[in-house]
């Protein structure tokens, strides 16, 4: 069964479509990586996802559970997803640890000592111990997404949504954000990416989708959609990509 | 190796100009002030009608004479004032909150909230307080709280529903992308409010917030016009005593002496704050 599975998606914002009869699997392991123009609606798929945003039609199922049904709590799916934002979106008022130990304490009720415990864990294993005294504020941008990822990944989620989470680093702090989720992959993550970088996108994806205006234009493995884009818009996408410089 | 850090001759020369300016402005400041001083003292003391302003109001006799009883009354003020504070303070993040519930179902709460808000920024706190002091007294009602209990609500609803706009303010300052965060974890409603919106929109209107606890700590005088015997009003009494206003002066200053730490912990916090914001901008 699919961790995730979204079905005829739709997604207006006053009267602009975003997503349009959008079908998506993700299946358990799996790193499904979006890419697309600004605009194309990875994000807001992302946003759908985590019930951040309404879908105005279609359905989206969870491990079988249809979480877009009326009657569902979305408190307790967002515990079971969790999700890394392009601004890090660290909280500036707690430190490094209480970031992370938020919402194991407050969601799942954890006794303070196992969520520290656990969160020591977790940020020994992507070298920042000994920041967790220290507040966001402190830390390089790398450094506060590796945070960011730590604490999505504290509440133990099925499924990471990544939403561009290295277009707001410094060019030489992309790397360490790279290999941490490198390594989320080597542990069988279950992920779905947006993301601008293709060099990546092309190691880490085991399907790429090629999104343009709001629908899912072309997939398949990074070789096919990367290496042999068969859609003409894809072709173009592509080609102002490498014109830029970004996928050598 | 390397030699010692050794300014070059233009650097010098600018550490030099820099410092002749700072002892420049500082002699214009002083003699500026100086002026000043002496202008305002001479215009003052050298009015026609001087000898007896200084007899009526800053008699050092009668202030001295007076002042137990006036201390007696700040006492007062001070006890209201931080009962008056703590109060209002609930009251305002209550009304808060109440006003940015977006539900459906809390509809009425949102618009009695707004309408309370509406009504008493613009009800002046003299007519509310007449209105809950004499007018609730009028009612003849069994248990009606004192006066002093009374006129303590009045001022607590006139500034709560300040604060309300303020701590409402910070509320709505807190970037959404934060709740945004907070939501993607599971965390319900509350807890995204409890634990990451009102901690940084509390931190954030600490000035505004401590300004209004000066306003607050001046109009607890305002009490004295309903009767209890606070430091204005005992100023008051002394006063009809010795046809003298000296008390009056006595009261004023004490006022102003009680709020300057407050006043000094409001710059001090928005000092702070301004500095933590550049820091943040600068990121």
């Amino acid at each position: 069964m699919n961790v995730l599975s979204c079905r005829a998606l739709r997604k207006v914002f006053r009267g602009n479509v975003v997503l349009h009869d959008l079908d998506l699997e993700v299946a358990e392991h799996e790193v499904v990586v979006l890419i697309g123009a600004s605009g194309s609606g990875k994000s807001t798929l992302l946003r759908c996802v985590n019930l951040l945003e309404t879908v105005d039609d279609g359905t989206i199922h969870l491990d079988g559970e249809h979480i877009t049904s009326p009657g569902v709590n979305p408190d307790r799916v967002r515990q079971r997803i969790g999700m890394v934002f392009q601004a890090f979106n660290l909280f500036p008022h707690l430190t490094v640890l209480d970031n992370v130990t938020l919402a194991p304490r407050r969601v799942h009720r954890q006794p303070r000592r196992d969520a520290e415990a656990a969160a020591m864990r977790l940020l020994d294993r992507v070298g920042l111990a000994d920041k967790a005294r220290e507040y966001p504020d402190r830390l390089s941008g790398g450094q506060q997404q590796r945070v960011a990822i730590v604490r999505a990944l504290a509440n133990s989620p099925r499924l990471i949504l990544l939403d561009e989470v290295t277009s707001a680093l410094d060019p030489e702090l992309v790397g360490e954000v790279l290999s941490l989720i490198r390594e989320l992959r080597a542990d069988g993550t279950t992920m779905l990416i947006a993301t601008h970088e293709m060099s990546f996108a092309r190691e880490v994806a085991d399907r790429v989708c090629f999104l343009d205006q709001g629908r899912i234009l072309e997939q398949g493995t990074p070789q096919q959609v990367l290496g042999a884009p068969q859609q003409p818009r894809t072709q173009q996408f592509l080609e102002r990509i490498i014109a830029a410089g970004r996928l050598p | 190796m390397t030699t010692a850090y050794q300014p070059s001759q233009l650097q010098q020369e600018r550490i030099a100009y820099r410092r002749r300016q700072t002892v420049l402005s500082a002699v214009v400041a002083a003699a500026s002030t100086a002026v000043i001083g002496v202008l305002a003292a001479v215009a003052i003391t050298g009015a026609p009608g001087w000898a007896r302003v200084r007899r009526s109001f800053l008699d050092p006799a009668i202030a001295l004479d007076a002042l137990p009883d006036i201390l007696h009354g700040l006492w007062l003020n001070v006890q209201l004032l931080f009962f008056c504070a703590i109060g209002a303070l609930l009251v305002g993040l209550a009304i808060a909150l109440l006003r940015t519930l977006r539900a459906p179902v809390f509809f009425p709460l949102r618009a009695l909230a707004a309408l309370y808000t509406y009504l008493l920024r613009g009800a002046p706190l003299l007519i509310v307080l007449y209105l809950l002091t004499f007018g609730v007294p009028g009612l003849r009602l069994k248990g009606t709280p004192p006066l002093l209990v009374l006129g303590g609500l009045a001022l607590v609803i006139v500034y709560a529903a300040y604060l309300a706009e303020v701590f409402r303010a910070g509320i709505e300052s807190v970037h959404p992308s934060q709740r945004a965060a907070a939501r993607s974890l599971g965390l319900t409603y509350r807890q995204t409010m409890r634990h990451v919106v009102l901690p940084q929109a509390i931190r954030r209107v600490t000035p505004p917030m401590l300004n209004d606890l000066v306003a607050l700590q001046k109009d607890v005088g305002l009490i004295s016009l309903a009767g209890p015997i606070d430091a204005i009003r005992a100023a008051q009494i002394q006063t009809a005593e010795t046809y003298n206003y000296t008390p009056y002066v006595v009261a004023g200053v004490l006022f102003v002496l009680l709020a300057i730490p407050l006043i000094a912990v409001t710059d001090w916090v928005t000092l702070r704050s301004a500095r933590r914001q550049s820091a943040e901008a600068a990121l």
